[in-house]
């Protein structure tokens, strides 16, 4: 007979530990654009330290209103605070929108699978992102920059929708400085007077500057901008193994329990967000998984 | 004297063309610089030309009356700019202004239409790598046109 698991102990005892938020603190907000924001927080009581990998989410819940996964956007080498960039599209976005320094969070997590930093120590890195897509891979950026010196080239290709929806500008206008990191910037429109690029991300891989055969690549943005540009990666000669991306489903619990983001025989919140492209590629092109 | 031969030989858009076919080619092409901001073709105007950017950007726009000049492709070392001249009427449909100091190969879309006429070879080679040019554009206008990082894509 299978026996009921204790809730004081073992797997029990963790999934209800996950399932309980802790409350968190906003120290700091910034409007990176016209609908996208970046939260600052710090935990009101307990450890006054957060750990995470790149590529990881949190469940953010708004006291009220209700929870949403949102992708951990700071630097995982800096454990003091727990940055989240946020753009403010639903119910629960919107609310998180309209919270003040000093207001209060439920946080759960950290969750999920991370960037393949280390295993691609070595090697070249190209990162992809297309809009807010930027905010999960933007921890991978840190933590290679932190360890410069262990990989070969590092290139960000980054598309987003105009000018002004640019993410992290001061940021990207000071790595750009830098002589050991490559940044291509394009949009997809752009008025009269811009002297960057205009056209999509994938436009921008046929000349990045890296050796397919030693590259990892990280790749997260609109599901369709990643089907595209895994195309072109593996175009240029990138392996599938080699290739990374992030997916994004409706998750609810985090845990792999209710089965929301369930995705083909994965469950996105648990063996995602981020997959080797070679074990999601069969439901890559499906039109409904 | 130094040609433009061998540079337009090993050129990725003319690479693999029979030797004849590149010296063809290279008695319609010329050297060409064009300063920042300005403009190397007009909609609207005659299409007798195509380039080859050998340094700098070029920015494709179009006019809008109430919105001004929306910029909705750029262009840069080693990309191709224009193939209104093998399509007729030959009228470019947009604008391209240089957005920072540009040097390109300029071909004389007239001298090669002739060219083409009377070596349809020659006319098959480069309608290959023009129609692969406009797939590649095609394939990114239809990526553009879907507004991926808008709100509802």
């Amino acid at each position: 007979m299978e026996s009921i698991p204790d809730i004081e102990t073992g797997e029990a005892k963790g999934i209800v530990e996950a399932m309980l938020p802790t409350l968190f603190g906003i120290k700091a907000v910034r409007n990176e654009t016209h609908d996208t924001f970046t939260l600052d927080l710090e935990p009101v009581n307990g450890p006054a330290e957060f750990s995470f990998k790149a590529g990881q989410f949190n469940m953010l819940y708004v006291f009220g209103v209700g929870e949403v996964p949102i992708s951990i956007s700071g630097n995982p080498t800096d454990s003091s605070v727990l940055i989240h960039t946020i753009r403010s599209v639903g119910t629960v976005t919107k609310a998180i929108r309209r919270l003040k320094r000093g207001a209060f969070l439920g946080v759960r997590g950290p969750f999920g699978s991370h960037w393949p930093v280390d295993e691609a120590v070595g090697s070249d890195i190209v990162i992809v992102a297309g809009g807010i897509g930027l905010a999960p891979l933007r921890p991978a950026l840190y933590h290679v920059l932190s360890q410069r010196e262990r990989y070969g080239k590092v290139v960000l290709l980054y598309g987003t929708r105009s000018p002004d929806d640019i993410l992290y500008r001061r940021e990207l206008e000071r790595w750009r400085s830098r002589f050991d990191l490559d940044i291509y910037i394009t949009v997809d429109r752009a008025p009269s007077g811009w002297r960057g690029n205009v056209g999509v991300v994938t436009s921008l891989i046929p000349k990045a500057p890296f050796d397919p055969l030693n590259t990892t690549a990280m790749v997260c943005g609109p599901e369709v901008m990643m089907r595209f540009t895994v195309q072109e990666l593996q175009k240029r000669g990138i392996r599938g193994e080699d290739i990374y991306v992030s997916m994004e489903r409706n998750m609810k619990c985090a845990i792999g329990f209710c089965g929301h983001c369930q995705y083909g025989p994965m469950f996105i919140c648990k063996d995602g967000p981020v997959f080797s492209y070679n074990r999601v590629k069969d439901f890559f092109v499906l039109r409904e998984v | 004297m130094e040609t433009l031969e061998p540079i337009l030989a090993e050129h990725p858009f003319l690479k693999g063309l029979e030797p004849h076919h590149v010296q063809l080619i290279v008695g319609c092409a010329s050297n060409i610089r064009f300063d920042s901001g300005q403009f190397i073709l007009r909609e609207g105007e005659e299409a007798n030309q195509f380039y080859i950017i050998r340094k700098g950007k070029v920015a494709l726009e179009v006019f809008s009356p109430e919105r001004g000049p929306i910029i909705i492709d750029t262009l840069v070392d080693g990309e191709v700019l224009g193939w209104s001249w093998l399509i007729p009427p030959y009228y470019w449909r947009f604008d391209a202004r240089a957005v920072e100091l540009t040097r390109a190969i300029a071909l004389d879309g007239k001298c090669l239409r002739t060219k083409c006429e009377e070596d349809h070879h020659l006319a098959y080679e480069l309608l290959k790598r023009f129609a692969a040019i406009m797939e590649q554009r095609l394939q990114a206008t239809r990526l553009q046109l879907m507004d991926i990082y808008g709100v509802n894509p």
